[in-house]
C-alpha cells in the first residue's frame, strides 16, 4: 500500500516537472496538498521551504552549481567542522547513521544509513553495537566493512594530522591511550572500537553517553578504505561511499562531483540524488555569489548562512524575489554571557538586574531585525527538539524592565548601578553592533558599559575564554554565540554551562558560568535513555542558568536564504538549519 | 669652504641671519618709504599669492575650529553622537528611512544603519579624534626628529653614523603590523591611563616614535650643511659652546624646513589613524573615528552609501587641505623646490 503510492507520487512529481519545463505557464491541474510531490510548482511562495517543501520534484538530471565564498576547512570527513560541511559531506559519504531529509524538525531526527538500525546500548549505555547493511561498496566497488568505518574513527582521532574535525569520539571513547594509526599503525591497539566481523561495530565508553547515536551520526563514521588513505593529503581524492564521486578537485578553486555507479538507492533511505552532476567553485565573493543566484547563474550558497546584507536588501524589497526566500532558523543562539567571577556580578541579583535592563530590540536590530533572528528567551529555541522556551525576564515588547532592574540593583547593594567590561569579536560587526546597543539600554539603569573588541582568533583562547584575564580586565559581559554540533541538549549547553570544562589556561567555550548544582543533572542527562526523560532535563538545566541569570540571551538566529526558481526539493532542515543538500534538484537541463 | 657636492636646500634669504638681512641694501624706488623684508615677509608674501595653498590653509583653520567646538556644533546641529534613534531605521532592513541614508535638516549627514546614530554628529566628534592624534604624534615626530637630525649632522662622526643607522632601522620598520602588534598587546589600564586617553596616547607614541626619521634626515641633511658656513665658524671661533651654537645659531635656519615637513606629516598621520581604526586597532568603539566609520560602513556601501561617503569626504577633505597648504608653504619657504 505504501509502496504504491509512493511510486504515484514519484511519477506525478514527474509530470508536474515536465510541465513545468514545457510552458512555465501556470499550472492548472495537479495541485494537490503541499505533500505528495505534485505540488503548485509555478507559483512560488516565501517560505514556502520552512516545514514544508518548496518546489517539490522526484525529477532526476541536470547540473547542479553550488558556491562557497569562502573554503572548506578540508573535504576530508575527519577534518571539517562547519554545518554546511556536514551537510555537504553526505552527498560523497555515508555515515552509520544520519540525519533525515526532512524539513524542520524532523530533519533532526537520526535514521539508519551505513548502519541497519539506530545503535543498541548495554545497560548502562557505555557501550554500543551497530551492524551495517550487507553489499553496501565504495566507489570501486568493494564491500564497506566494519573495518573501514573503523579505520576512519581511527585516524579522525589524530589531531595532530587533522586539527580541524570534532573531538567527540577523542572525548568519549575509551581509548587507552590510542592515538591514531598514524602514530601506531597496528589497529588493533584500537579496542575501543571493536570489528567482531565485517558488518558489526562495538563501541566502548569511558562513561555512559545515552545520545551516542548522535556521535555514530558524526562524518567522522563515513568509510575510509585503508589502502587510499594519504593522510593529510586525502582530501584531494575522497573515496565516495555516497551517491556522487569526485570528478574533478583543484583544492581551493573549484571541483565536480558525478554519479557514483556503486551507490545503491534501495539501501539508502536519506538521499534523493537528482542531479546528475555537481559543480562547485571555492572562495567566490560573497556579493557576487547573491548577484549569481538572483541572474539564475547559480543554484545554492553552500554556506548556508544566508544573503548578504545588500542582497537582503533587495529581496526584501521585491516580492518576486522575496517569493523565491526562506527565512528560517539557522541553529544559532546568539547570547551574551555573565561571568560570575567578575565582581559585582558575582552576585546574582546584579545579573539579573543586567538581562532585566537589556533592550533584546536593540541586540536583534544588531544581528539584523526580525529577518536576522527571533527574541531568545533563553538559550535553547525552538530548532532543538525537545527544548522548550521560556521567559523568565519578561518586559513589554523585549525593551527591557528598568524600574524591576533598579529594584534588583539594591539587593545587589548597588542603588547607583556598577561599571564592567563588554567584550566582542573585533571581526564581528553584529557583535560591535551588540555591544553598542546593550552600552546604551543598560545605562538606563546605571550601569557603564566600556567596550572591547578582541581579535576573534583568540578570543576563546586569550581573552574571555581564559578565566583570569576576564577577573583582571573586568570583562563581565562577553558577546557570544553558540550553535550545536547537533541538535539535543547535550549537543548545545553541554560545552557552554558546563563548569568542569573551565580550563584555566584559556580556550573555554563556557565563558564563565559556574554553577555547582548542574554537574549531577549534566551527569544524569548523559546518562538517561530516555529521550523525552534527557529533554525534560536538559531543559530544566537551561532553566536553572536561565534563574542563575548567567546568560543574556539575544537572538534565535535566521538566515534569509534564497532559492533561485529552477532548484527543486527545496527545504530548511532542522539538522543544519539550512536548505537540505541531499534533496536538491534543478530543472535545468 | 662647503665640502665638495654642497648643495644648499634652503634658499638664500633664508641662510642669511635676519640682522644682515637687513643691511642689504634694498633697491630705492623714489616715492616709497624703504622697508626691510625679513625672510618670513617674502615667504608670506609668496604664500598670499598662492590661492590655492591658501584655499588650503583656510580649510585647515575650519577643521580646527571645527574639532575644538564640537561640542558647540552638535548641539546647534546635530543629536548627541552616541544617541541611538531606532525611530530612524526601517526595522527589516536596518538602513535609515528616508532618501540617501535620512539625509535631512534634523540629521545632516543621514543616520547609521541599524542604530540611527547622527552621522553628522559622529563625523564632527572624529575630527576630534583624528586632528588630536595627528598633530600630537607629528609634534612628537618633529621634536624627536629636529633633536637626533640636527645632533647627528652637527657633530658628525660616530655619533652621525649611530643616529643615522638607527633611523635606518626605524624606516625599514613594518609600521603597520608594528602598531597592529602593540595595540592587541597593551593592557587596558597602563602608564596610569585607561579608556581613550590610553589608546590615543599609544597610537600617538606609536606613530610619532616610528615616523620620526622622516624629519630627522632632513634637518641631518641641512645641519650638515649648515655647520660649515661661515656664522657657524665664527660662532665657534668667538668661543660659543656647542649648545649655544646648536640652539642660536642652526636651529632658527632649520624651522623652515622643519615646518614644511611637519605640515607634510600631519595628512600621513592622518590617514594613519585613520588605517588603524579601519582595522579595528585604533580608539574604541564607540568613541566616533572616521576611520572606524568606515570599517562599519563596507558591510553596508551597496545600501546605505552614504554611510560611506561622509567620513571618506572627511577624510580626503583634511588630507588634501593639508597637503595643498604644506605645499604652498614649502613652495613659499623654498621656491627653488618647485
Amino acid at each position: 500500500m505504501r509502496r504504491t503510492r509512493r511510486l504515484a507520487a514519484v511519477a506525478l512529481g514527474a509530470v508536474a516537472a515536465m510541465a513545468l519545463g514545457a510552458c512555465g505557464g501556470p499550472s492548472t491541474g495537479g495541485s494537490g496538498g503541499g505533500t505528495g510531490g505534485g505540488g503548485d510548482t509555478a507559483k512560488a511562495e516565501a517560505n514556502a521551504g520552512i516545514g514544508g517543501i518548496a518546489n517539490p520534484s522526484d525529477a532526476k538530471g541536470g547540473t547542479l552549481r553550488m558556491a562557497n565564498s569562502s573554503d572548506w576547512d578540508s573535504l576530508d570527513p575527519a577534518d571539517t567542522y562547519y554545518a554546511y560541511a556536514w551537510n555537504f559531506a553526505r552527498l560523497y559519504g555515508r555515515s552509520l547513521v544520519g540525519f533525515k531529509a526532512a524539513p524542520g524538525k524532523e530533519g533532526a531526527e537520526l535514521v539508519p544509513d551505513l548502519a541497519e538500525s539506530l545503535g543498541t546500548p548495554n545497560a548502562d549505555a557505555t557501550q554500543w553495537t551497530y551492524r551495517l547493511k550487507p553489499g553496501i561498496k565504495f566507489e570501486d566497488g568493494s564491500v564497506i566493512t566494519s573495518r573501514d568505518v573503523k579505520y576512519a574513527i581511527a585516524r579522525s582521532l589524530d589531531k595532530d594530522t587533522f586539527p580541524n574535525g570534532p573531538t567527540y569520539f577523542n572525548d568519549y571513547l575509551d581509548l587507552q591511550g590510542y592515538e591514531g594509526p598514524y602514530k601506531n599503525p597496528n589497529l588493533d591497539a584500537f579496542t575501543a572500537v571493536e570489528t567482531p566481523d565485517d558488518r558489526t561495530l562495538v563501541f566502548k565508553l569511558r562513561t555512559a553517553f545515552a545520545g551516542f547515536d548522535y556521535l555514530a551520526g558524526l562524518i567522522n563514521t563515513i568509510p575510509v578504505p585503508q589502502a587510499a588513505d594519504t593522510g593529510a593529503r586525502y582530501k584531494e581524492k575522497v573515496v565516495s561511499s555516497g551517491p556522487y564521486k569526485f570528478e574533478t578537485n583543484e583544492l581551493g578553486k573549484r571541483f565536480t562531483m558525478v554519479r557514483n555507479p556503486n551507490w545503491d538507492a534501495s539501501t539508502d533511505p536519506i538521499r534523493k540524488a537528482l542531479p546528475d552532476r555537481i559543480e562547485v567553485a571555492v572562495n567566490a565573493n560573497a556579493d557576487d555569489v547573491d548577484n549569481r543566484l538572483f541572474s539564475g547563474d547559480l543554484d545554492v550558497a553552500i554556506e548556508g548562512t544566508g544573503v548578504q546584507p545588500a542582497a537582503q536588501g533587495r529581496v526584501l524589497a521585491d516580492q518576486a524575489l522575496k517569493a523565491n526566500s526562506d527565512n528560517g532558523l539557522a541553529g544559532f543562539t546568539w547570547f551574551t554571557v555573565l561571568d560570575d567571577s567578575v565582581a559585582p556580578l558575582d552576585n546574582v541579583h546584579c545579573r539579573r538586574a543586567v538581562l532585566l535592563a537589556a533592550d533584546r530590540t536593540g541586540y536583534q536590530r544588531a544581528y539584523g531585525g526580525a529577518t536576522g533572528g527571533d527574541l531568545a528567551t533563553n538559550l535553547m529555541g525552538t530548532n532543538i527538539p525537545g527544548a522548550q522556551q521560556f521567559d523568565l525576564y519578561p518586559s513589554s515588547g523585549g525593551t527591557g524592565d528598568v524600574a524591576k532592574a533598579k529594584d534588583e540593583l539594591n539587593q545587589c547593594g548597588q542603588p547607583n548601578g556598577f561599571t564592567t567590561s563588554i567584550s566582542f569579536r573585533a571581526e564581528r560587526p553584529k557583535e560591535k553592533a551588540a555591544a553598542e546597543a546593550l552600552q546604551q539600554s543598560l545605562a538606563r539603569a546605571g550601569i557603564q558599559l566600556e567596550i572591547k573588541p578582541f581579535p576573534a582568533g583568540d578570543y576563546a583562547k586569550l581573552y574571555a575564554g581564559k578565566p583570569d584575564y576576564s577577573v583582571a580586565n573586568k570583562l563581565g559581559l562577553k558577546v557570544y554565540g553558540w550553535q550545536a554540533d547537533w541538535p539535543d541538549g547535550f549537543g548545545f549547553l553541554a560545552q557552554v554551562v558546563d563548569r568542569r570544562v573551565i580550563k584555566a589556561g584559556g580556550g573555554n567555550t563556557n565563558l564563565g558560568i559556574r554553577i555547582p548544582e548542574l554537574d549531577a543533572r549534566i551527569d544524569q542527562a548523559l546518562g538517561e535513555t530516555d529521550k523525552a526523560k534527557r529533554d525534560a532535563i536538559w531543559t530544566g538545566i537551561d532553566r536553572t542558568v536561565m534563574e542563575n541569570a548567567s546568560v543574556l540571551p539575544g537572538v534565535w538566529a535566521k538566515g534569509l536564504l534564497y532559492r533561485p526558481p529552477n532548484l527543486t526539493n527545496v527545504f530548511v532542515t532542522g539538522a543544519w538549519g539550512m536548505y537540505e543538500y541531499t534533496a536538491l534538484g534543478t530543472t535545468r537541463r | 669652504m662647503p665640502p665638495p657636492g654642497y648643495c644648499p636646500a634652503v634658499t638664500a634669504p633664508l641662510d642669511v641671519p635676519e640682522t644682515t638681512a637687513q643691511a642689504v641694501a634694498p633697491v630705492l624706488v623714489p616715492g616709497e618709504a624703504v622697508a626691510g623684508r625679513s625672510p618670513w615677509r617674502i615667504a608670506w608674501t609668496r604664500l598670499r599669492r598662492d590661492k590655492v595653498a591658501l584655499a588650503g590653509g583656510v580649510v585647515v583653520v575650519l577643521l580646527v575650529l571645527v574639532a575644538l567646538a564640537a561640542p558647540l556644533i552638535v548641539g546647534l546641529l546635530g543629536h548627541p553622537p552616541q544617541e541611538f534613534h531606532y525611530e530612524k531605521i526601517d526595522p527589516d532592513l536596518q538602513v535609515p528611512t528616508g532618501s540617501f541614508g535620512g539625509v535631512s535638516g534634523d540629521f545632516l549627514f543621514g543616520a547609521e544603519p541599524v542604530n540611527g546614530r547622527d552621522l553628522f554628529s559622529r563625523v564632527v566628534y572624529g575630527s576630534r579624534i583624528s586632528l588630536l592624534i595627528a598633530f600630537l604624534a607629528t609634534l612628537l615626530s618633529a621634536l624627536l626628529g629636529t633633536f637626533f637630525g640636527v645632533v647627528a649632522g652637527y657633530f658628525g662622526g660616530w655619533v652621525d653614523t649611530a643616529i643615522s643607522r638607527t633611523m635606518d632601522v626605524f624606516l625599514a620598520f613594518p609600521l603597520l603590523l608594528f602598531a597592529i602588534a602593540l595595540a592587541g598587546v597593551v593592557p587596558d589600564r597602563a602608564f596610569g591611563l585607561s579608556g581613550d586617553a590610553l589608546r590615543i596616547t599609544l597610537i600617538v607614541f606609536i606613530v610619532g616614535f616610528v615616523n620620526w626619521p622622516y624629519v630627522g634626515r632632513i634637518v641631518r641633511g641641512q645641519a650638515l650643511s649648515l655647520r660649515e658656513r661661515e656664522f657657524v665658524d665664527a660662532a665657534r671661533s668667538m668661543g660659543a659652546s656647542n649648545r649655544r651654537i646648536l640652539l642660536t645659531e642652526m636651529l632658527p635656519n632649520l624651522v623652515a624646513p622643519i615646518l614644511v615637513y611637519t605640515t607634510l606629516l600631519i595628512p600621513t598621520n592622518i590617514l594613519f589613524e585613520a588605517a588603524l581604526s579601519f582595522l579595528g586597532v585604533g580608539v574604541r568603539p564607540p568613541t566616533p573615528t572616521w576611520g572606524g566609520m568606515l570599517s562599519d560602513a563596507t558591510r553596508w556601501y551597496q545600501i546605505a552609501p552614504h554611510f560611506m561617503l561622509f567620513p571618506g569626504l572627511a577624510i580626503f577633505i583634511t588630507v588634501l587641505a593639508f597637503n595643498l597648504f604644506g605645499d604652498g608653504l614649502r613652495d613659499a619657504l623654498d621656491p627653488r623646490s618647485r
